[in-house]
């Protein structure tokens, strides 16, 4: 496990039904049909996961798939049947009670899809109400909560209750309540699942601009690849309880682990997921020569998206050439590669 | 298409019998000969043990119970203290509130006793009473309710009724909290440990349909003869329903809510007080509404082991048949109910707003109406010293109703007599005495074994011992003529409530404004406190099973009515339109979509009218059954705790037969239209 790792599991079962441990421990590596012959449903499968600081780590998975249950086990919502679970470096299975709430109240925060907002308590009261748990002084938590009301942008409405706001403001309670007490683990279970498309859009931009400013540990559950790809720094997809890969967008798109990956990657428009960098002609331009017939032109970062670029490239009569993030020239890409990558042909390299 | 069409099977059906149906109907045919000719076939074969169960077979189960009674109250101890001293501590313990609350509504302090007493602070005057409520029904609602609740108080106090009215309203006021705080204790706890909830929850079924007659038995016993027993056995009676709404609000908190809880790192206690029971709310306030109500219920009942107030003026009309009084006084307790309730229904569905919540300000801007509550408590009590009428409603001024009902009744007896007599005299002869005659005469034997077969039908052995169990205790207690007495008043009244009950309910759902009319309708026979049906119906038929088969009838309604019209306005509005658009007429709709559609609610709503007419049947012995009821009823006037608990065991015993073997039947035809799940 690297320094990087705030939080990290190793081995992680979830198995539901009854003597579940025991039979975990008899059949340590048990196949896939074992469980369903005893009874029992495995919702997690020995799960490996290093969710870096400061990282989106996106569980992406269709409904069943096990990934609320996991997101419940690494916060320890529910118990997991087997393995360990590593917050920063410390294995919080075998943390007493006391200890979880105290890591709850002062290291985690978390979103939930129907937002979980207490129906008797204003949207100033909501949003204090874990700090009133923590047991700080009422002026010092009402301070601390309008700064965080007014940093989702509710400012103005703190005294509503919360069937009196839309579901995107109610979400925006949600994400005030959970970033009060200062979480170092933000869990966001599904946070945009119940709005509307356009919304959804929205709040999705919103808490990118927050964890540009915040740069929390993320983990991000959802069921909707394209939300995953958009604001994932890393993907796990998870299948029947078991995580089949964990990638960037981008090599999820470029080498996907098996057909299961691939059938959601393919309806991905590949342009907004690729790089410059990952679909060049590497290596400097040949000679002077091609520079000279660009002109001057500009070098493309290699970083950039397709979909940023490629009008430009496909504009341009010759490749253009390609720059690391140090300015020197890595290679170079031409309209040939664009068109490629937008129609989905030929093989990325 | 073939050219031999056959018959299709459901078409075949209509004019033959399926193997089972046939089954039930010569069974039902043997009865009938059974039952007629009994009495001679006992005689042929020797065989009078049948007919009449051998005094020498009872088992003295009564003796039993009245026994260990007695060794509880003479002999229990814990070590520590005994059991009477246990008794005694808890009847001290509500004791206490209970004289502050008469004191603050109805008897004012007093220092001394008898001739020697001295009021030396009086009890808050009727205004301040009345301007209270109706300040409440503005903070819970809005002027409207303000107007009812302040109506509502102004009434009895116009009408004569003050002083008994908050004799009640004091009993209702320590009964409510308690009942809310007990029920609340226990869902809470039987919520946390399931084991725990598996063993209340049978004892609260058994609760639920043991007539309340039965457990005034042994609280006489245990608490004497007084206000604070009578307070026990309203709380017990008032607090089952809480404890199951408890547990069931606490169970339906989104579970997403508890998650958030445990994020937030709430400890055990935070987690229910600060996000469970709050999240809870308006589940629970439906509870408390429910106890109010059940405690309003049991104003009367409660008046026969000492309660004083409204109740105990109802009963004692009703005791010595001055109409005029007793429906004064059942009135009153309607007015009260009506009142009681609708504020709790309010505060139940009150929510505030961020208008609420922005008030701020002193303590006098933000609590407007108390501090005008205050000024009002204050300023009468000041102005009551020297103006008696502020005080205490001038008794010149009140207007007394009884002369005009025992007029009216007067009047009815005179000019309706004979059309009355005629009914009642049809309805007794052609209806109600072949059923009388028909149960009475199966012999015991035989009707146990009826209930065994029936309990194998719906639910095989395990259903056929509990019936046949449940049946032969009745029997082994020589209570078989009076049970069948019982189930013969009580079938007879639920087959009237349901040809009432359920043309009404399937008219309700599909008239939306005949559906509000017998909704408010059905809502009002609900308030009403059971034994103020018995009062107009006294009145007009005199004592005797008719009169209480009508009272029965009026108390059970309301169930068949309501599960009716949900059943036929729950049905997929998609069924009814592919109805129509295969060419139903609306005769067809309702006969042949609707009505097989709603039967699984149709026969819940069975069950339910079963368990009200049970519950109204005892009571009903105050005119003159010989049931269980009167049983029961005889029970308590001897206090004889042993023959009171088994027969309101017996009572008990034949409503859970009625509802395992009807639920099974609903659950059988819930599976087979494939809605599974919902009401168990």
């Amino acid at each position: 496990m690297s320094d990087l790792t705030k939080l990290g599991c190793r081995g992680l079962w979830k198995v539901f039904g009854e003597d579940a441990e025991r039979f975990l421990r008899a059949n340590p590596d048990p196949a896939p049909g074992a469980f369903r012959a005893n009874g029992l449903i495995a919702a997690v499968r020995s799960a490996d996961l290093d969710i870096h600081v400061g990282e989106i780590f996106v569980i992406m998975g269709l409904s069943g798939s096990g990934k609320s249950t996991l997101v419940r086990c690494l916060s320890r919502l529910i118990e997991p049947t087997a393995g360990e679970l590593l917050f920063e470096g410390r294995d919080l299975l075998k943390a007493t009670q006391a200890e979880m709430i105290d890591i709850r109240r002062y290291s985690f925060g978390m979103v939930f899809q129907h937002f979980a907002l207490l129906p008797h308590l204003s949207v100033l009261e909501n949003v204090e109400f874990p700090l009133d748990i923590q047991g700080q002084d009422a002026a010092h938590r009402r301070e601390r909560a309008l700064e965080v009301i007014e940093l989702v942008g509710l400012k103005g409405r703190e005294n509503y209750y919360p069937r009196e706001l839309s579901g995107g403001q109610q979400q925006r309670v949600g994400i005030a309540r959970s970033l009060a007490v200062e979480p170092e683990v933000w869990f966001l279970d599904e946070p945009f699942s119940a709005l509307d498309p356009l919304i959804r859009r929205e709040m999705q931009d919103e808490f990118l601009r927050l964890q540009a400013m915040l740069k929390k540990t993320i983990v991000f559950i959802t069921h909707d690849f394209d939300e995953a790809i958009r604001l994932a720094d890393r993907i796990a997809i998870m299948k029947d309880g078991a995580i089949i890969q964990v990638d960037t967008p981008q090599d999820l798109v470029l080498a996907p682990a098996d057909d299961y990956v691939s059938e959601f990657t393919r309806h991905i428009p590949r342009d907004k997921v690729l790089t410059v960098g990952a679909v060049m002609h590497k290596g400097a331009p040949a000679g002077r020569k091609s520079r000279r017939a660009n002109g001057a032109a500009e070098p493309i970062a290699a970083s950039a998206r397709i979909a940023e670029i490629a009008e430009r490239v496909v504009d341009a009569d010759a490749p253009i050439p390609v720059a690391d993030a140090e300015g020197a020239i890595v290679g170079s890409i031409d309209r040939t590669a664009i068109i490629d990558v937008l129609v989905g042909r030929g093989q990325v390299k | 298409m073939s050219a031999v069409t056959p018959v299709p099977a459901d078409r075949l059906s209509r004019f033959s019998l399926s193997p089972t149906a046939g089954a039930w109907v010569a069974l039902l045919g043997v009865t009938m000969l059974l039952s007629h000719f009994s009495r001679d076939l006992a005689k042929a074969l020797d065989m009078r043990w049948a007919i009449r169960f051998p005094s020498g077979w009872k088992v003295p189960m009564a003796d039993w119970v009245s026994a260990a009674m007695k060794w509880l109250v003479e002999e229990a101890t814990f070590g520590l203290f005994t059991f009477t001293q246990m008794t005694r501590f808890i009847a001290w313990l509500i004791e206490r509130p209970y004289e502050l609350a008469l004191a603050a509504l109805s008897s004012g302090w007093v220092q001394g006793f008898g001739a020697d007493a001295v009021q030396w602070l009086p009890p808050l005057s009727w205004i301040a009473v009345t301007v209270s409520l109706a300040l409440l029904g503005h903070y819970v609602r809005d002027w409207k309710l303000a107007a009812l609740a302040g109506g509502a108080f102004l009434y009895l106090a116009v009408f004569g009724q003050w002083d008994s009215a908050m004799v009640t309203l004091a009993s209702i006021a320590i009964a409510v909290p308690l009942g809310v705080a007990g029920g609340l204790a226990l869902g809470i706890t039987a919520f946390r440990h399931r084991w725990l909830e598996r063993l209340i929850m049978p004892v609260l079924d058994l609760m639920q349909t043991i007539p309340i007659f039965a457990y005034l038995v042994p609280i006489l016993f245990l608490f004497g003869f007084g206000p604070v027993a009578a307070l026990i056995a309203t709380i017990i009676y008032a607090m089952p329903p809480m404890v199951r709404i408890t547990t069931l609000s606490l169970r339906g908190v989104d579970p997403e809510i508890v998650d958030f809880g445990t994020m937030a790192g709430c400890t055990r206690r935070q987690m229910m007080w600060r996000v469970l029971i709050p999240s809870a709310r308006p589940g629970l306030m439906v509870g408390v509404n429910q106890v109010i109500m059940l405690s309003l219920n049991m104003v009367i009942i409660a008046s026969m082991i000492g309660a004083g107030g409204l109740g105990f003026d109802v009963l004692a009309s009703l005791r010595r048949l001055d109409i005029g009084a007793g429906l004064e006084a059942g009135i009153a307790i309607v007015v009260l109910a009506i009142a009681l309730d609708r504020l709790s229904q309010g505060l139940a569905k009150r929510r505030p707003d961020h208008h609420a919540a922005q008030a701020s300000g002193n303590l006098l801007r933000r609590h407007p109406r108390a501090a005008i509550a205050a000024a009002i408590v204050l300023a009468t009590f000041a102005l009551g010293r020297f103006i008696p009428a502020v005080q205490t409603y001038p008794e010149a001024l009140a207007i007394t109703t009884g002369p005009f009902w025992a007029g009216m009744v007067e009047w009815l007896n005179v000019n309706l007599f004979d059309t009355l007599e005629a009914i009642k005299t049809a309805l007794l002869t052609w209806f109600l005495l072949p059923i009388k005659r028909f149960l009475l005469g199966i012999p015991w034997p035989w009707g146990i074994l009826l209930c065994a077969l029936a309990g194998w039908h719906f639910g095989r052995w395990k259903l056929a011992l509990l019936c046949a169990t449940l049946a032969a205790f009745i029997a082994v207690n020589g209570l078989w003529a009076k049970a069948m007495t019982t189930v013969y008043l009580c079938g007879a009244s639920v087959i009237i409530a349901t040809a009432i009950g359920v043309p009404l309910g399937i008219w309700a759902a599909l008239s939306e404004r005949a559906g509000k009319v017998i909704g408010v309708f059905i809502d009002t026979l609900q308030t009403l406190p059971s034994f103020v049906y018995l009062i107009p119906v006294v009145m007009l038929f005199r004592v005797g099973d008719f009169t209480a088969m009508i009272a029965v009838v009026l108390y059970a309604l309301a169930p068949a009515v309501r599960y009716a019209a949900h059943g036929v306005r729950m049905i997929d509005r998609q069924l009814i339109e592919a109805g129509i658009v295969s060419g139903c007429t609306p005769r067809q709709l309702l006969t042949r979509i609707r009505l097989p559609l709603a039967l699984p609610e149709i026969l819940l709503g069975l069950n339910q009218t079963i368990m009200l007419a049970l519950s109204m049947l005892v009571i009903t012995a105050l005119v003159g059954t010989r049931d269980l009821g009167q049983e029961v009823y005889i029970a308590l006037t001897k206090a004889d705790t042993g023959r009171g608990i088994v027969a309101g065991l017996s009572v008990a015993f034949i409503a859970i037969i009625a509802d395992r073997l009807i639920s099974a039947s609903a659950r059988a035809a819930r599976k087979r239209y494939g809605f599974v799940g919902e009401h168990g």
